[in-house]
């Protein structure tokens, strides 16, 4: 049997794959048997139901001392656009976000503050469950918990128990772009290494943090590294069980410095769905795939639900809210639409909490942010 | 192919090459599975075309958008008062053109219009006639059934003496697909009572077939037609290509429903009902070779996605699409031919560019 019958045949079967089906099956490029084995995956693991979540976004700051040649979010100290939020920005937001009455989790990511010490971070988690305490709290990616270990001299286990005791439910998945130390001296070379990554995402799950986990994908990486990175994600949770959802970031090199002196194109939609299906398939021990639609465009991101995701992430509300002095209304997506979005692909829409517990029809009915 | 065991007798008759039924279709067009459709289509389109897409380096020519048809559905046509109505000259149809000439590897002309309340039969064949000697080694694909059937009232000719005088005086070799919308007198008469009925639509291209003239043939889909209305039309589609063989390609077009007057109540389709339209068009068209991602309208990562779902077309560079960018398209108004190579060999495929006969004038390995 060849590589790529072998893999098929495993595929189809939705049995484990190893590093050289994964090559294969790549290789193989048949988009639409990836497809169908992929939806079969992602029905294994959570039938008919697909996943979304009222949720907010805060990002505390855009002034960032890695300054990664990936980013178009960070600038430098000293830059006219750069902000900082303050407590009192912070009640502002929470006065809003607690108008969305079954608002279930707030998720914090921000650039790395040269000069914001620890506690301001941890004040932020403790301020966010003060104000909503029924709202769970995903904030600091491991890139971000690394900083704060190097800051404080503290270990990253100590920086994760800190902010767990203020409040702090999980982590997200983020700053794990490709776990290659080659590829992170290229894209990313001062924030934390791929070893980092690991240890705080093995410590929070030991911790009995649940988080999540990612790939960003289509620049410098070569395919044997894209796929690797799957593998080392597969084994951190055949370790720790930890990892609730995995999401994919296609690289988009606009208005990056990576994308300018490396000439990068935006991967196509072929290239991001066979990746969505390759995903679901390798990563057999993580629950969720996430199609992330900020991300990936609505058609997308609606189209990766038959390719073997089953969340669609969040009604998101206006992610820049900072920016806009008088507050602005929601700009985000309805929960209406995201219904019929999942609804059309005969899938079975599914209200859920950070935990991927489903949140009560009757809770629903009273309110709607919509 | 792992078909759920409710679809296991459609996946057969796929397998075993035999023709889909009317209730076959509908079916389809039930089935949630949009992997398992692209799988099928997939296998069919491998099976009969292999892995060529095919792709033109063209320009579309619009000699008009003043238009007496006022469809509800269209956002280009005009009255001649109204702001942004247009009406070329032979010279500013010449300007359009050498415009695009700018590109070397340009290979043909994409000319199609709206029905001008004043234009003669002669003004039209005057115009692409004009085109034809100025960029003889151009080819020319124009006019829809809609168009021709026009021309015929207008002029008090037979549809055949007009295709015959479009190709031998206006240097014509193909004709375009448009206008075919829904092949339904119900959904016409509600959408675009003034122009070609359905039958008219069929006579120009079996009577284009007849004379060895290829045309294309399209569908517009996602607007006020049935389901079973889309499956009949892939069945006269199908019937008229059993009987003359004259269809090249055939193109799914979504509606686009910005600008529209019939906008006001209908929402865009999704990508997935793009896609399993698209999946299921190549699946109940067994005799047509070809079936066209057509970027404008799908997006261009719709389209290159659907080269997964049964497409082996995706349409050309365009250089610069107005009509559907009336209504709103979102997608740009050319895409350079490097961008076409590129997203048709990141799926895997061999990109050919081709006349509007689908000769082959180069293949990119």
């Amino acid at each position: 049997m060849t590589d790529a019958a072998r893999a098929r045949a495993r595929a189809a079967a939705g049995e484990r794959l190893d590093f050289a089906d994964a090559q294969a099956l790549y290789e193989d490029n048949d988009l639409l048997f990836l497809a169908e084995c992929a939806r079969r995956a992602k029905e294994r693991k959570s039938g008919k139901q697909v996943f979304y979540t009222v949720n907010r976004h805060i990002n505390l700051t855009n002034i960032c001392s890695a300054n990664c040649p990936l980013c178009a979010f960070q600038v430098r100290a000293g830059d006219a656009r750069g902000y900082v939020l303050e407590r009192e920005d912070i009640a502002k937001i929470l006065m809003e976000a607690k108008a969305i009455k079954h608002l279930s989790e707030v998720h914090i990511v921000s650039a790395l503050h040269p000069d914001k010490p620890f506690p301001y971070y941890v004040e932020v988690v403790r301020q966010v469950k003060e104000a909503l305490p029924h709202v769970d709290v995903k904030a600091f990616t491991p890139v971000e918990i690394v900083n704060f270990a190097h800051m404080t001299g503290k270990s990253i286990r100590d920086v994760l128990l800190h902010l767990q005791e203020a409040g702090l439910d999980s982590l997200p998945g983020g700053g794990a772009e490709i776990l290659s130390d080659r590829v992170r001296q290229i894209i990313c070379p001062k924030k934390a290494t791929a070893a980092e990554w690991i240890e705080t995402m093995k410590t929070a799950h030991s911790l009995g943090l649940r988080t999540n986990a990612s790939m960003m994908y289509g620049h410098v990486e070569t395919i044997e590294e894209r796929l690797q990175h799957l593998f080392t994600i597969r084994d951190i949770q055949d370790e720790t069980g930890g990892f609730q959802a995995f999401m994919l970031f296609p690289f988009h090199p606009a208005h990056t410095e990576l994308g300018e002196t490396h000439h990068l194109q935006r991967t196509g939609s072929w290239e991001d769905m066979k990746m969505m299906a390759l995903s679901r398939l390798i990563l057999d021990n993580i629950d969720h795939v996430k199609a992330f639609w900020i991300m990936l465009t609505l058609p997308i991101a609606q189209l990766a639900l038959g390719f073997g995701a089953d969340d669609l992430d969040g009604t998101i509300g206006e992610e820049k809210i900072i920016h806009a002095a008088g507050a602005r209304t929601s700009t985000g997506i309805t929960r209406t639409k995201l219904e019929a979005i999942i609804r059309e692909t005969g899938y079975e829409p599914v209200e859920r909490d950070t935990f991927y517990q489903p949140v009560e029809a009757s809770e629903k009915e009273e309110t709607s942010c919509d | 192919m792992l078909a759920t065991r409710e679809y296991q007798d459609i996946e057969d008759k796929v397998m075993r090459g035999e023709r889909l039924t009317r209730e076959d279709g509908i079916r389809l067009f039930h089935c949630h599975d949009l992997a398992w459709l692209g799988a099928m289509a997939d296998h069919v389109r491998r099976e009969k075309c292999g892995d060529i897409v095919y792709y033109n380096v063209n320009c579309h020519v619009n000699l008009t958008n003043i238009c007496t048809s006022h469809c509800k559905f269209c956002a280009f046509g005009r009255d001649a008062e109204d702001k942004g109505a247009y009406a070329m000259t032979k010279a500013q149809a010449i300007a359009v053109v050498e415009d695009a000439r700018k590109d070397p590897n340009l290979a043909g002309l994409h000319v199609v219009s709206g029905l001008h309340p004043t234009w003669s039969f002669e003004d039209y064949l005057g115009l692409v006639k004009a085109l034809h000697e100025r960029f003889p080694d151009l080819y020319i694909k124009g006019f829809t059934g809609v168009e021709i059937t026009h021309f015929a009232q207008i002029s008090g000719r037979s549809v055949r003496e007009v295709l015959i005088a479009l190709r031998d005086r206006g240097g014509l070799q193909a004709i375009a697909g448009g206008g075919a919308e829904i092949l339904s007198d119900r959904v016409r008469e509600a959408l675009c009572p003034h122009k070609a009925t359905a039958d008219e639509w069929l006579a120009v291209a079996r009577t284009a077939h007849e004379l060895g003239i290829k045309s294309n043939a399209s569908m517009l889909y996602g607007h006020i037609e049935t389901l079973e209305e889309r499956v009949d039309h892939l069945l006269r589609l199908r019937e008229l290509q059993d009987e003359t063989g004259g269809f090249q390609t055939f193109i799914c077009f979504p509606f686009l429903p910005k600008h529209t007057e019939l906008g006001k109540h209908v929402k865009q389709t999704s990508v997935w009902d793009d896609l399993r339209t698209m999946a299921i068009s190549r699946l109940m068209l067994d005799n047509f070779k070809n079936i066209k991602a057509y970027w404008v309208m799908l997006t261009v990562p719709v389209a290159q996605v659907a080269l997964g779902f049964g497409a082996n077309d995706i349409d050309g560079t365009v250089h610069k699409e107005t009509i559907l960018h009336d209504a709103g398209a979102k997608s740009p108004t050319a895409l350079r031919e490097d961008t076409i190579i590129r997203i048709i060999k990141e799926a895997g495929r061999i990109p050919a560019a081709c006349d509007c006969n689908f000769n082959i004038i180069r293949t990119i390995e």
